[in-house]
């Protein structure tokens, strides 16, 4: 009914971040661990990281040392012009000394391009299998997630920490790792070859750091205030435009477009104006490294010019510096926006790492074996249990389903039904009291020979993405053709299943919207056939089902109800008149049971509900 | 349709689009001076040594960096704006035009389509114009105007533009080439982790009542090393990228410096226009660079303008009429004659021949197997859709020609799907009804049998979340009647309303309802026999026609399909 519209990662753009843009940083809140922890998981990739930081120092040292080297080749230039101007006879330029140099340069450049390659191929491989890692780690925590924790939190919130925060994690370590270390390496480098040059000028080209720190970060302050407005206003726009969108005809029927609308106009109207800031504040942030960048250059030029003409420099060292001081500035600001980057990825961790830190349930006792006889008897022993503690729902409840009996709960919604059929599978644990199989108590099993004794069928129909085939087998992947066909005969469904275009091959779409509720709900019974269990869960389904395939889940069911024991959560009395035990639910309590002649007799609960859907039948 | 898109949206802020170009173009061209002005300090204040002449030109190199910083900031601000009206203009359009559409148009496009194109797509463009404003637009620029000046230190040397500049962008677009497909393949494998996570979270209950962690674990394993393989060759591709431009960056430099130094050893050339030569050269390399990269948005982008333009581009099938029918006697009476309904191309109609008569203060009932068209009939009364032949009359008026506000005015609907919105209990229930005193709301809670858990949950102003997803299904479903009650409209329509209350509670609602509804005309569309058993009038629908009329004990005797529906539910007793 709600619709999230899904925000996919941006698929990375390539190289070079750019400062400022897209999402606003979430921020962790505690960055220090949760980024050391992020970190801890590449441990076992310490040799191959060691290779990828060597890589990078060389890789960089060649790239910073090539100016420099240049910077002779113009003063070989320069030596051969000047000779010429003052006219030294012969003077011409040394082209075998020229050639040398820049020959050397060469190789360092082809190197130091080869090293930056191979450190990138290395480190990618690093972050995907760390990432690999990370998804299956989150993948086998779902499933010793104890269900009360699942259903405690939104599905939202749990899908998309398994889901966005990943993919995030992944993009800023693809992103930001290799640029962070070679910027960083490139600052010291470019740093000492600058000192090694001129102490005078690198202090001068130094003085621009604090003045670019400090002009980053106000506007980086500026711009992150103005990105959170712009995120908040997107979602409350976004917002507005689901409801208006998914309750389309309600807008229209109940005469609220102009509302709608101008409620549009002024989310939309915020949205322009923190977006524009935002935009601008962090539009400034080039333009403003550019200009301390420039001013840097004209410094430089004119003090280095003054140098030259005093002799103290060559016109060589002063072209090299220039070159060093317009690279110093961009890795600054690129550390500046990895570091924000980072920010969104490990507070992305720090999201999953709470989901792997999540308790578990329970671990299996050892050595369980489930006693040999499978008649399925179930006993309550004096059961309770609630999912808050001050809001008691089940207490002090005892019941004995006998092999082959017909357990029907009846109660209004809310009063507990589904809980207590939840109990039998271990979905939750008890508070107080025992439940048995066969003699058995239940905790005392492995959950997997529990559960493969009970047959389900849910009222919420799941069928995953695959063909009807594998979805009839998903309780017995190695059942034959005709032990499918046959479950899927008994469940009524067989006819229909052959009546589409690819017959049991038919692929399920994800959200099932290919075949009818009614349809989906007689394929979960199919499953339940195939399994065959001793014992069954029932939930009926009170959706709308088209009133044929209705009759046809009732027979399905009925017939898969026949010799097995089975607890069925009734909503339509007339189903279940003739089951053995009758059990009426009102707020967690069971306030009657007996059979259906027995309660009438009594007069009591399901007396009242019994005419009151009688009467609304009758009258 | 992205230059369409662009065209038309972009033409309000063509003042600030130029004033963008202006100030690009002054901060580009005063960048550029810079190494044309170190070439003057080096040959006419170095060679010489003189110190006055290095001095001055450094002071006009310091004004011409001011200029360039204050155009750039200009530049930025006007861009930021342009993009971010073009955004907000392209989505108020959009939305505008959803409002417009007819219930049929927006389910064929679906409401999350219709909210990605509103959302996603725009910002994508929205990006996109951005990203022109601050950078594309300085990279023809500079491109243009570094060559220029290239020129003008050196004509001899210009060849080596020629080039650089093919190398540059054939080896990025080499590897951007390869990358492509990839990136494709990556967001693929990316769904493809995402939607096994989903199963298994949707279908936990499942997935453990079967036993099957560790197939599902199987499952996902493939899909992870699918996704980790394709991440890894991308990675790898990208990892190639910046080397190469880097390469290139340099092998360049080092060109100008072997040819250059020959030329000037010639006398062609002086030194310091070499060197201002190199900084052209590299200056416009970077400009093809940030050009290259910033195209690759444009296939992107493309796409979203197609998803824009085609929800921009539809026509609403239900419009008001020209001349709307405003004043209507108050009868409470709905009639269908001879109504048809066909989807544009179907070759069968959705409903056929079909008449009906709702009167005040009776209960019409409609009911008939899924796809029979129940929902379809009641959609025709508000003008949600329109029929295709016949006529729906109002109070006698062909709703078609009454003022869509006035005919809605009149209908309380309660819909398949009970969708409550963000706000509070009070907010949802005055929906249709602004005015509604606090009293009205709780007797329409009360006969909608939602008094109780309303109060539970703290009374009126209790919270409701998007969607109504806090609340249960049937809580919704008596929330979302208690709407329409209080609207006191003359024409109930309850489309499957009853469907997530238990029998008890149906009962109960039906019951208090029909007071309430003495004036009014009641159409029920229903799937359980037992809600409208006691309806004055039932309309038994099959595959688009009406094959039987009349009440239920007339019925049983007369309609071979209701007495089918009749077994499939009731017990013979209650069918009596």
């Amino acid at each position: 009914m709600t619709t999230t519209t899904a925000r996919r990662p941006q698929p990375p753009m390539f190289g070079r971040g750019l400062p400022g843009m897209g999402m606003p940083m979430g921020k962790a809140k505690t960055f220090g661990p949760s980024a050391r922890r992020l970190f801890g998981r590449m441990r076992p990739e310490r040799f191959t990281l060691g290779a990828v930081v060597a890589l990078a120092v060389i890789s960089v040292g060649f790239a910073v040392a090539g100016p420099k080297i240049l910077g002779h080749a113009t003063d070989i230039i320069f030596n051969g012009v000047l000779g010429r101007l003052r006219h030294v006879p012969g003077a011409t330029v040394d082209f075998a000394a020229l050639a040398g140099v820049l020959g050397w340069v060469l190789a360092l450049f082809v190197a130091s391009s080869v090293f930056a390659w191979l450190q990138g191929r290395l480190l990618t491989g690093v972050v995907q299998r760390v990432v690999f890692g990370l998804r299956e780690d989150v993948e086998a925590k779902l499933h010793r997630l104890p269900l009360r924790y699942v259903d405690g939190q939104p599905r939202g919130e749990l899908l998309s920490r398994v889901t966005n925060d990943i993919d995030n994690i992944s993009t800023t370590l693809q992103q930001t790792l290799s640029q962070l270390l070679t910027s960083l390496l490139t600052v010291v480098g470019v740093l000492v070859m600058m000192l090694t040059i001129s102490p005078l000028l690198a202090l001068i080209a130094l003085a621009v750091i604090p003045l670019s720190v400090y002009i980053t970060g106000q506007v980086g302050k500026r711009a992150q205030k103005l990105f959170i407005a712009q995120w908040k206003q997107t979602g409350a726009l976004n917002a507005h435009i689901e409801e208006a969108f998914t309750g389309h005809q309600l807008v229209k029927v109940f005469g609220r477009q102009r509302e709608s609308e101008a409620e549009f106009r002024r989310r939309n109207e915020e949205l322009f104006e923190s977006a524009a800031g935002a935009q601008f504040m962090s539009g400034l942030i080039m333009p403003a490294m550019m200009f301390l960048s420039n001013l840097s250059y004209v410094v430089v030029a004119v003090v280095g010019g003054l140098r030259i003409t005093s002799g103290s420099m060559t016109l060589g060292e002063v072209t090299a510096f220039i070159q060093y001081s317009r690279q110093f500035t961009q890795p600054l600001t690129q550390v500046a926006s990895m570091a924000n980057l980072m920010q969104s990825g490990v507070a992305s961790a720090e999201r999953v790492f709470e989901l792997l830190d999540a308790e578990e349930q329970e671990p299996d006792p050892a050595g369980a074996r489930l006693p040999e006889e499978r008649h399925g008897r179930v006993e309550f022993d004096d059961v309770s249990f609630s999912y808050r503690p001050e809001q008691p729902l089940i207490e002090h409840l005892s019941l004995v389903a006998e092999p082959g009996q017909t357990v029907a709960i009846v109660g209004p919604t809310g009063a507990g039904k589904t809980t207590l059929v939840n109990l039998i599978m271990r979905f939750y644990e008890l508070d107080a009291g025992r439940i048995t199989l066969d003699g058995t108590d239940i905790t005392r099993l492995r959950r997997e020979d529990l559960r493969a004794r009970i047959g389900m069928v849910l009222q919420d129909t799941w069928l995953f993405g695959g063909t009807i085939r594998d979805n009839i087998a998903y309780g017995k992947p190695d059942a034959t053709e005709e032990e499918i066909i046959a479950a899927a005969r008994a469940a009524h469904v067989d006819h229909f299943v052959r009546a589409l275009p690819d017959g049991y091959d038919t692929v399920i779409d994800e959200e099932g919207t290919n075949i009818s509720a009614g349809q989906k709900q007689l394929l979960t019974i199919a499953r339940a056939f195939l399994a065959d269990p001793s014992l069954l869960i029932l939930d009926e389904a009170t959706s709308s089902v088209d009133t044929r395939t209705e009759s046809l889940v009732q027979h399905a069911m009925a017939a898969l109800r026949s010799a097995r024991t089975s607890f069925v959560i009734a909503h339509r009395l007339s189903t279940i008149r003739d089951a053995d035990l009758i059990l009426v639910m009102e707020s967690g309590r069971i306030v009657e049971q007996g059979t259906h002649d027995e309660l009438l007799a009594a007069r009591g609960a399901y007396h009242r509900l019994y005419s009151a859907q009688f009467a609304a039948a009758s009258t | 349709m992205l230059t369409r898109l662009l065209r038309t949206y972009l033409r309000p802020y063509r003042r600030e689009l130029t004033a963008v170009l202006v100030l690009q173009l002054i901060g580009t061209i005063a960048s550029l001076y810079l190494p044309s002005l170190n070439a003057d300090i080096i040959d006419f204040g170095i060679a010489t040594g003189d110190t006055g002449y290095i001095v001055s030109t450094g002071g006009w190199m310091l004004t011409v960096t001011l200029l360039q910083i204050v155009c750039s900031i200009g530049a930025v601000y006007f861009g930021a704006r342009c993009a971010m009206a073009f955004g907000r203009d392209v989505r108020s359009a959009v939305f505008h035009r959803v409002g417009e559409l007819s219930a049929r148009e927006v389910s064929g496009f679906g409401p999350p389509s219709l909210i990605t194109r509103t959302t996603n797509d725009v910002q994508q463009l929205q990006l996109l114009v951005a990203m022109v404003c601050t950078m594309f637009v300085t990279a023809p620029i500079m491109c243009v105007a570094g060559v220029i000046m290239a020129l003008r230190e050196d004509v001899g040397l210009s060849w080596l533009l020629l080039v650089c500049v093919p190398a540059l962008v054939i080896a990025i677009g080499l590897i951007i080439f390869r990358m492509v497909p990839q990136f494709r393949l990556m967001q693929e494998r990316i769904d493809e982790v995402n939607r096994v996570l989903r199963e298994q979270l949707s279908g936990l209950r499942v997935v453990r009542a079967f036993v099957r962690e560790r197939a599902e674990t199987r499952r996902f394993a493939d899909a992870n090393t699918a996704l980790t393989d394709t991440a890894l060759r991308v990675g790898r591709l990208q990892a190639m990228i910046f080397p190469t431009v880097l390469l290139i960056l340099n092998a360049s430099t080092i060109a100008v410096l072997w040819f250059g130094a020959h030329r000037v050893d010639a006398g062609a050339m002086q030194i310091g226009a070499l060197t201002a030569f190199m900084n052209y050269l590299l200056l416009i390399l970077m400009s093809v660079m940030m050009a290259t990269f910033i195209s690759m948005m444009i296939p992107r982008a493309a796409v979203c303008a197609e998803r824009i333009t085609e929800v921009l581009d539809t026509e609403p099938s239900v419009t008001p009429p020209p001349e709307p029918v405003r004043a209507l006697t108050t009868r409470a009476q709905v009639e269908f004659r001879g109504v048809e309904f066909r989807y544009p191309g179907a070759v069968d109609p959705v409903l056929r021949d079909i008449s009906l008569r709702a009167e005040a203060g009776r209960t019409t009932a409609i009911i008939g197997s899924t796809g029979a068209g129940k929902t379809t009939l009641v959609s025709l009364v508000p003008r949600l859709i329109d029929v295709t032949d016949g006529s729906v009359r109002v109070d006698g008026v062909d709703v078609r020609e009454l003022d869509p506000e006035v005919l809605r005015g009149r209908i309380g609907l309660v819909p398949q799907q009970a969708y409550l919105f963000t706000g509070t209990v009070a907010s949802n229930l005055r929906y249709g009804n602004p005015d509604a005193a606090d009293e009205e709301l709780w007797q329409a809670l009360e006969i909608a049998q939602a008094r109780d858990f309303v109060e539970e949950m703290g009374g009126l102003d209790a919270q409701i979340a998007q969607g109504g997803t806090n609340v249960s299904g049937g809580q919704r479903q008596r929330l979302s009647i208690a709407r329409a009650l209080v609207r006191r409209p003359e024409i109930y329509l309850f489309d499957d309303a009853f469907s997530a209350l238990d029998l008890a509670t149906d009962a109960a609602l039906r019951a208090a309802l029909r007071p309430h509804t003495r004036q009014s005309a009641v159409i029920v569309v229903a799937q359980r026999v037992s809600t409208i058993l006691d309806a004055d009038q039932i309309i038994v629908l099959d595959n688009g026609l009406v094959v039987g009329t009349g009440t239920h004990r007339e019925l049983m005797e007369t309609c071979p399909t209701y007495v089918e529906i009749v077994q499939s539910q009731l017990t013979p007793e209650q069918a009596a």
